[in-house]
């Protein structure tokens, strides 16, 4: 037989140094990327590329408008999706756990996970920018980054109340305490932080986002700041995209810059949640 | 009196106040709008398409897609090709090695090690895919082309490349889930009969987390079919069948993202990529839907 005639030790030991191996092709690419976007785009990024509107074709200038485009995309989609996310969840979870409906919701949810994020754009454009007559505009974007987002808040969510023991939901309930009081007052305040965390990583997502928004709502060059949530904005995501395929003859250290600009701001508020739950970990009293 | 006060007493068990039915059906609303969601999505998207499945143009083993010839053509396989041939190479890179990149994390290295290396696989997992496109553009495809010796570094293979580490966060945390989900006293027991940890692994914890894993592989491939900005901007969109992965290709999405802008409302080209939309709708949904039988299967067994 085979594993007789290798020493189970070396086997283990080379078993181990291969698998580290791969583990190394896997994530030096990663450290590489961030390593060469914040190196070359550097030195183009100061306050007034920051804080100034974009000219000359996009070719000069900053990304202001587009920060801003960002920031109320995020915040649209959080409004938006939160509220019904972590309903979902609270339903999933405390009311129905193993119901036939549920078993159905969760279904679907893992299926709007998986619907690529251009099918969003395209149902986007279809739904609010056309058959609804929102135009592109800041309501389109921000209900389609909701509905691609939904899966992400109500997943996590869901993993935040199951987080929370039992006993102590069956010490509420024992105490007379309703259903709905017992979620409430006792889960909802011992799953806050998972739930956050989850709000967190839904708005670095949404901030990265191109396809949803391509048709929905980013604007190619729009150097001024939305007046209603009917306007058009720019994004930084698109941005890049938009000077680094439409536009020729453009600086590749300012290309980088936008890299890293949307890789700073989305990898910023990321680190915070993997704070937040590093934290949970650390003060778990259960 | 006593009799009085049990009556109260059970009245208040048994029968819930109405603000908390109100309550619990305001959550079950919630709830079913997610399947209602995902129902509105296929009808408009059905809806949209307008019928254009019917037409003698738009044809899914049709081999040519030129929207503005006249007549214009909409052969999907050229575009299914060029998906399948990314999706395919980027699954063979990232199912193997993400598989064994989590069972490096989550089994064999200490602790203290994993959760940095939990943290570089989340972050990896939030670069938009839009930097990913940009930096497969201005650094792997010129690398490419002189590696390779080709005409252009926008290749098929080179958004494989690319896309495999976007589907690699996907198939390594899930894959990690499915090995921790196998309990403790299966690893105990084979420890305990003299199996070295690898050993453990190998015959004990992968075969238990079969369909985890299983389900992990398909909700990477799932992802990779779907993307699209970073393969609009490293395929090279070119609507021809490649005969090697050296060529460059145009995919499902790209097209879309790309040709959705050039369309009017209720035209035979939007329409054709609203019908796009549909059959890359229903790809995901049947692999998703599979990798959810996994998962199901995963947790009976464990109970």
């Amino acid at each position: 037989m085979n594993f007789k005639k290798q020493n189970p030790i070396n086997q283990q030991k080379r078993a181990t140094f291969g698998l580290g191996l791969i583990t190394a092709i896997v994530v030096i690419p990663v450290l590489l990327i961030l390593g060469v976007v914040f190196v070359k785009g550097i030195s183009v990024i100061d306050w007034n590329f920051l804080t100034t509107e974009p000219t000359n074709g996009l070719r000069e200038g900053g990304v202001f408008p587009a920060i801003v485009g960002t920031l109320i995309l995020v915040v649209g989609a959080v409004v938006w999706s939160v509220p019904f996310g972590v309903a979902t969840a609270i339903y999933l979870v405390e009311y129905s756990p193993r119901s036939r409906a549920a078993n159905l919701v969760r279904l679907a949810i893992l299926n709007l996970a998986g619907v690529p994020s251009v099918v969003y754009g395209l149902f986007g454009l279809g739904v609010f920018v056309i058959a609804l007559k929102f135009g592109a505009s800041i309501l389109a974007g921000t209900l389609t980054l909701a509905l691609m987002g939904l899966p992400v808040i109500v997943t996590s969510t869901a993993e935040a109340l199951k987080a929370v023991p039992d006993r102590f939901r069956e010490a509420s309930l024992a105490l007379g305490a309703s259903k709905w009081q017992t979620t409430r007052h006792v889960v909802l305040p011992n799953s806050i932080q998972g739930i956050l965390t989850g709000i967190i990583l839904e708005i670095s997502r949404a901030g990265g986002e191109t396809a949803p928004i391509l048709f929905t709502v980013a604007a190619f060059y729009l150097p001024r700041l939305p007046q209603s949530i009917f306007d058009q904005v720019m994004a930084l995501p698109m941005h890049l995209f938009a000077i680094s395929t439409q536009v020729p003859n453009i600086g590749l250290d300012v290309r980088y810059a936008v890299a890293l600009t949307l890789l700073f701001l989305v990898l910023g508020i990321n680190a915070v949640a993997i704070s937040i739950r590093a934290k949970i970990r650390k003060n778990r009293i259960w | 009196m006593k009799n009085i006060k049990l009556k109260k007493h059970k009245t208040e068990t048994f029968k819930q106040p109405l603000s908390e039915k109100i309550t619990e059906a305001c959550l079950r609303f919630a709830a079913w709008l997610c399947i209602f969601f995902i129902a509105c999505i296929l009808y408009f998207l059905v809806k949209e398409s307008g019928g254009v499945f019917f037409s003698d143009i738009f044809t899914i083993t049709g081999k040519f897609w030129r929207p503005i010839s006249e007549p214009p053509d909409f052969g999907v396989w050229v575009l299914l090709a060029g998906s399948l041939a990314v999706t395919l190479t980027a699954s063979l890179i990232a199912v193997p090695l993400g598989i064994c990149a989590a069972i490096f994390i989550g089994e064999l290295l200490p602790q203290k090690f994993r959760e940095f290396l939990k943290v570089i696989v989340e972050f990896l997992a939030a670069i938009p895919s839009v930097v990913i496109g940009f930096l497969g553009m201005i650094i792997l495809a010129p690398y490419i082309k002189e590696a390779f010796d080709l005409k252009t570094g926008l290749t098929a293979f080179s958004a494989a490349l690319m896309l495999a580490w976007m589907a690699m966060p996907t198939i390594v945390s899930l894959t990690e889930d499915a090995l921790r989900s196998v309990p403790d006293t299966l690893r105990d027991g084979a420890l305990a009969l003299g199996a070295t940890k690898w050993q453990m692994i190998t015959r004990v914890l992968l075969p238990t987390a079969k369909p985890g894993i299983l389900a992990a592989a398909m909700l990477g491939v799932g992802r990779v079919i779907g993307e699209t900005m970073a393969v609009l901007m490293i395929s090279g969109n070119s609507a021809r069948i490649p005969s090697s992965i050296m060529e460059p290709v145009r995919t499902l999405t790209a097209t879309i993202a790309a040709e959705m802008g050039e369309t009017v409302k209720g035209d035979e080209h939007y329409q054709a990529l609203f019908g796009l939309g549909v059959v890359l709708f229903i790809i995901t949904l049947l692999i998703n839907t599979a990798a959810d039988r996994f998962i199901n299967k995963k947790y009976t067994e464990e109970s």
